[in-house]
């Protein structure tokens, strides 16, 4: 059953179409990605899901309520985590916890039990009675996904749950997300720029780029889309083209020779490699180098949109950084 | 409905009360107030200056005489620093008011808001929470002002009682809900704290000045009279008047105080209704 479901969902501000005709259902249950660069209109689909924006055009169900008709009972059904970090610095994480609970209206003595429960999920119940201000960057960002979970949502959205944070933080949200998922069941929508995180989480992935999704599926899919894996071999003898025998071996799609160098695509890489290197010894001929390439969602990304994922990211790292000190200035 | 406002005040009383800076300024600014306006509208600090060669007997005498023209136009046996206090209650609220609508500007700029609109919650108990805790604030120092110009000299009719005080905190009250209303409304959709400053700074002094606040109505030229008739501070600082001059010759003149009360909760509900609609239409990203 879909739990998110949208029909040309579009949000333009102005000129600019954010988000354009976008039409995608998450099943129940998934860990669902938006990847997409700085600005593709991951964010914009996503406050407009968590009715924080009206759509300009077209129509979502969340949890099988209107996201404009029945904004509230979306908002009951749904947990967010945003992008900044929106817990309050003057107030303890307890005190942060106990008001998300009251917004949502859990009752006291239910949240007292809950909010022991979610901390404890996210390693902060040492720090809940101090002031958020004294903590770090990666304890906030737990904070902040603790207070998406203390109404037990049928649906947690994640805005960039790892931007900006660094490689050991970011392997402990992702062990979080999974947990949430096994051991609740949870439906998960996060939107991501790291290709990493996407291909480690989701079960599907949607590239969204210029408010348009180029492409759905899971990550495999999408790799296998592009075509499977691919073996560079080099070999001594350059005086004779072996493209045609090679092409006859078990598993290999197609065979491109420059010079010394053979990009032989492949079905399964792992059986390939060996079958391969064994005809070729077959063949008296030697090996000079070998390395199999399996396809990332970097290159589905890059034959999807045109452009390298990585390009954009420097731009990000930096407005983070800015952020990061006009939150420090501010303490 | 009343449980978020709750929690949402509890948040907010707790940050104020956590600041120790704020703290601090409460009981100091009321202090500086009291002083800088006792001193720089005194007249007769005006004439000391310039007669400052003569005998001191004289400028004495000279003051004394000022003193009592100043009292005449403040309304028979009252002196200047009375009327400046009482009026003073008034401003203070409408101080404490105007950081209601920065506290919505600053929420929505660190996100805090956000958290709020994704939560199942009626816009309108958003604002109702920030002009609940403004209206904590502004009580807590205006009660603070009170006792201190007690202390500085503010001298209450003979009559002066209990009920009487609850009389001027029930108009204080009313005044800052709709003051703080006012203020939210006005800067629901403002996003920078400059253009918001911007905003209280065109009306905080017009505000103050065009009332009964610090100078009586009927010594402003006519157009500045037009104004401060509308103004609500003058409405509140008639009544917080009404009741401190209470005097056992006189007695409470309860028309005076009846219209001041009708205007005011005029005032409050219409203000506070604005509020609530404005922030149901109003109070979304972007």
């Amino acid at each position: 059953m879909a739990i998110v479901e949208t029909k040309d969902l579009t949000k333009a501000f102005g000129k600019l179409i954010a988000v354009d005709h976008v039409s995608f259902a998450v099943e129940e249950g998934e860990i669902f990605g938006f990847l997409g660069p700085n600005g593709a209109g991951k964010t914009t689909t996503i406050n407009m899901l968590t009715t924080l924006m009206n759509p300009t055009e077209g129509s979502a169900k969340v949890a099988g309520f209107d996201i404009v008709k029945d904004a509230n009972k979306v908002r009951s059904l749904i947990g967010l985590v945003p992008q900044d970090l929106t817990v309050d610095e003057d107030l303890t994480g307890m005190e942060n916890m106990m008001l998300q609970a009251m917004l949502y209206h859990v009752p006291k003595d239910v949240a007292k039990k809950r909010i022991e429960e979610v901390l404890r999920l996210v390693e902060l119940e040492d720090a809940a009675n101090r002031k958020v201000e004294t903590y770090s960057g990666g304890m906030r960002k737990r904070l902040e996904l603790a207070e998406g979970l203390i109404h037990y949502p049928k649906i947690l959205f994640l805005d960039e749950p790892t931007l900006g944070l660094d490689v050991q933080t970011r392997a402990v949200i992702w062990d979080y997300i999974k947990k949430l998922r096994e051991e609740r069941g949870m439906t998960i929508f996060m939107t991501t720029h790291y290709m990493e995180e996407a291909d480690a989480l989701c079960d599907r992935i949607a590239i969204i780029d210029y408010g348009k999704i180029r492409a759905l599926g899971k990550p495999k899919e999408l790799k296998d889309g592009i075509g499977g894996d691919v073996i560079e071999l080099a070999l001594f003898d350059n005086s004779k083209d072996f493209s045609e025998a090679i092409t006859k071996m078990p598993y290999v799609i197609d065979v491109k020779r420059k010079s010394e160098i053979y990009r032989i695509k492949v079905t399964k890489g792992e059986e390939a490699l060996p079958n391969i290197i064994e005809g070729i010894l077959k063949m008296n001929l030697k090996v000079s180098n070998v390395s199999l390439i399996k396809p990332t969602l970097d290159q589905v990304y890059l034959e999807y949109t045109g452009r390298s994922l990585r390009e954009t990211e420097g731009n990000r790292e930096e407005v983070m950084r800015m952020m990061r000190n006009i939150r420090r200035a501010r303490s | 409905m009343i449980s978020e406002i709750w929690a949402l005040t509890i948040r907010e009383v707790k940050k104020w009360i956590r600041e120790p800076i704020l703290v601090f300024m409460m009981i100091i600014q009321p202090v500086i107030w009291l002083g800088l306006f006792g001193q720089a509208f005194n007249l007769t600090g005006l004439v000391q200056i310039p007669l400052s060669n003569l005998p001191p007997e004289i400028t004495q005498q000279i003051g004394a005489i000022f003193n009592q023209m100043i009292g005449s136009i403040f309304g028979g046996t009252l002196d200047y620093f009375t009327y400046m206090a009482a009026g003073m209650l008034s401003v203070v609220i409408l101080f404490t008011s105007m950081f209601s609508g920065m506290s919505v500007v600053w929420d929505r700029r660190f996100g805090f808001l956000n958290k709020l609109l994704v939560a199942p919650i009626a816009r309108g108990s958003i604002v109702m929470a920030k002009v609940t805790s403004s209206v904590i604030r502004g009580l807590f120092q205006a009660a603070l002002v009170f006792s201190i110009a007690f202390a500085f000299g503010l001298q209450a009719g003979n009559a002066f009682n209990v009920l009487d005080l609850l009389g001027v905190f029930a108009g204080l009250f009313l005044l800052s809900i709709g003051l703080s209303s006012l203020f939210i409304a006005l800067t629901i959709r403002i996003k920078s704290w400059e253009a918001h400053m911007a905003v209280v700074n065109l009306l905080n002094l017009p505000l103050m000045f065009a009332s009964s606040a610090l100078f009586p109505i009927n010594m402003m030229p006519d157009w500045l009279q037009s104004i401060a008739k509308v103004n609500p501070i003058s409405y509140a600082s008639d009544l917080v008047r009404a009741f401190i001059l209470h005097s056992h010759s006189v007695g409470l003149d309860i028309s005076r105080i009846a219209l001041n009360f009708e205007v005011l909760i005029a005032f409050a509900v219409i203000f506070s209704l604005i509020g609530i609609v404005l922030a149901e239409r109003g109070l979304r990203k972007g």
